[in-house]
């Protein structure tokens, strides 16, 4: 099984209702993914620095404890007040210049080797916690987060283990997300190629092999549909993926289209879902255009 | 007539309710919201309306060999494998239906008002599937009795593979699947679609109209043609 969930906000006062209808959404398919959930949401920088300026939020997570604040001290002695840390869900969302990123990762490798990078971003923070989906919403508040543009995942795992990092959504490159419904078989050969061309992953999972795929089609400079069909000739398998950047969602099927997809289109916003039942309850769900994506068509909205 | 608060009762005990009712009962199912297994399993000579959306499976399992059943009203969506398997009664969908609608089912009626997505009609078994709008693509996908008609268009690889099912298509095609052929209407298939419309309720289907779709029988036996690709 497995839960994919994008929404995208088009109508900028259901901004800040943005929390809410994502955990309804999230709520609606708890079932379909019970062992674990990620939750990666977009939102302009409230500092208001302009993008080519703007600090890369670093999203931090683990599978095992970590000290937060002790983490937080030593790094703040090294990056100063541009450091900007706050606690995101279990992990931490450090602000630092484009510039210090290789630095930061570099001293967070030296001596937090528990602690991992879930994702970078302008505009994008990253959650991922194990056990039920709802309830990691309830605890860490997600109902109140403003935003535009949010994915999400819960998560039944076939592939790899049940841990935080394997968890979706998958961050290949800065403000770029990844969630899978479904299963690859050629991932393992996909990665060789993909790690022979200099490509680090983080997990054995086969999913983020798909998402580290796509960041390096678009690397090589293909807009994002073109990337999504090359993930579709070289990756065999099932799957529904919702991918985002900055400004874009988008969504794709295998040519079976065996994983579910429903997507409900209003002026005020684009909400894609495994199942119809966590569309059901957003607002003006009634006058939506309601339909299923059709198999290797990619549908891709903008801000 | 009992009305059941799905929120309230649980997918469980709502079946349970219904399970419990005689011949002739009613029952009303009142927020639904989308939730999976609605209705299913039940036998009796009974008539539900479901208020709201319903998930998948809705009203599958249900109905007896002798072609009587439950009558199910869903008014609103529902999701995938509406009444699959069924065995007698009917189903009715006010709304459209998600992937594999009546799918393997044996008996009973199955009408979608809207549309059904992908693989509509797979694997049926014998009973009637009518759906008023378009069809998703690989529809009637190994059919193997039936009837699948379908008021709208019809996504691409229509019938594929289809054993004895008869699919009727009252728009375009997008294409034909593996073995499907085109087959001439003849008098005896004007009364079997208009038998359908009727019973449907589909005043926009021209029974005179429609296209027939049916297996060529190509992929029955094994041709020593075909003996180099094995």
């Amino acid at each position: 099984m497995c839960g994919v969930i994008g929404l995208l906000i088009r109508d900028q006062a259901l901004q800040p209702q943005l929390g809410s209808m994502l955990v309804t959404m999230i709520e609606a398919l708890d079932e379909r993914g019970p062992d674990s959930s990620g939750i990666a949401v977009y939102a302009d920088d409230r500092s208001g620095d302009p993008p080519e300026t703007g600090r890369v939020k670093v999203s931090l997570g683990s599978d095992a404890p970590v000290d937060w604040n002790r983490l937080t001290a030593s790094l703040e002695g090294r990056f100063g007040p541009t450091l900007r840390p706050h606690a995101f869900g279990d992990g931490l969302v450090l602000e630092v210049p484009p510039k210090e990123e290789d630095a930061l990762n570099a001293v967070l490798a030296e001596g937090w080797s528990d602690v991992r990078v879930l994702g970078t971003g302008l505009n994008l923070r990253v959650l991922k916690d194990t056990g039920r989906p709802s309830e990691t919403c309830a605890r860490f508040g997600v109902a109140g987060w403003t935003g535009y543009l949010a994915v999400a995942h819960t998560r039944m795992a076939t592939e790899s283990a049940v841990t935080v990092l394997h968890s979706h959504p998958f961050v290949p490159t800065r403000d770029l997300c990844v969630v899978h419904n479904g299963s690859f078989s050629n991932y393992a050969t996909v990665r060789r190629h993909l790690i022979a061309a200099g490509v680090r992953f983080d997990s054995d999972n086969d999913s983020e092999v798909a998402a580290r795929y796509l960041a390096q089609r678009l690397e090589q400079g293909d807009d994002l549909e073109e990337a999504t069909r090359w993930v579709m000739k070289e990756m065999d398998g099932f799957f529904t993926l919702v991918i985002s950047t900055a400004s874009e969602l988008s969504v794709v099927r295998d040519a079976f289209a065996c994983k579910p997809a429903v997507v409900a289109e209003t002026e005020g916003y684009i909400a894609v879902a495994s199942e119809y039942r966590a569309l059901a309850e957003l607002p003006g769900i009634s006058t939506a255009t309601v339909f299923e994506p059709r198999p290797e068509e990619v549908y891709t909205w903008s801000r | 007539m009992e009305s059941l608060n799905c929120e309230d009762l649980g997918t469980r005990l709502v079946n349970q309710r219904l399970r419990a009712l005689p011949d002739g009962g009613h029952a009303r199912l009142v927020q639904p919201r989308g939730r999976h297994n609605l209705a299913v399993g039940l036998s009796s000579r009974i008539s539900i309306e479901i208020e709201g959306n319903a998930g998948y499976f809705v009203g599958g399992l249900g109905g007896n060999r002798d072609g009587t059943g439950p009558d199910i009203i869903v008014d609103g969506f529902v999701g995938w494998s509406v009444g699959e398997n069924l065995m007698g009664g009917s189903v009715r969908v006010r709304g459209s239906a998600s992937q594999s609608a009546g799918a393997s089912a044996r008996g009973g009626t199955i009408v979608i008002e809207g549309d059904a997505s992908l693989r509509a009609g797979i694997s049926l078994k014998g009973a009637s599937l009518a759906i008023g709008g378009d069809a998703g693509a690989m529809s009637g996908f190994m059919a193997q009795s039936g009837i699948i008609l379908i008021g709208g268009n019809a996504g691409h690889g229509l019938g594929d593979s289809l054993y004895e099912a008869i699919i009727y298509v009252a728009g375009s095609i997008d294409s034909l699947g593996s073995d499907a052929v085109i087959t001439e209407m003849s008098d005896e298939d004007i009364l079997t679609v208009k038998e359908l419309v009727s019973e449907a309720g589909f005043d926009h289907i021209d029974p005179t109209g429609v296209t027939k779709v049916t297996s060529a029988r190509r992929l029955y036996h094994f041709s020593t043609h075909n003996h180099g690709a094995y």
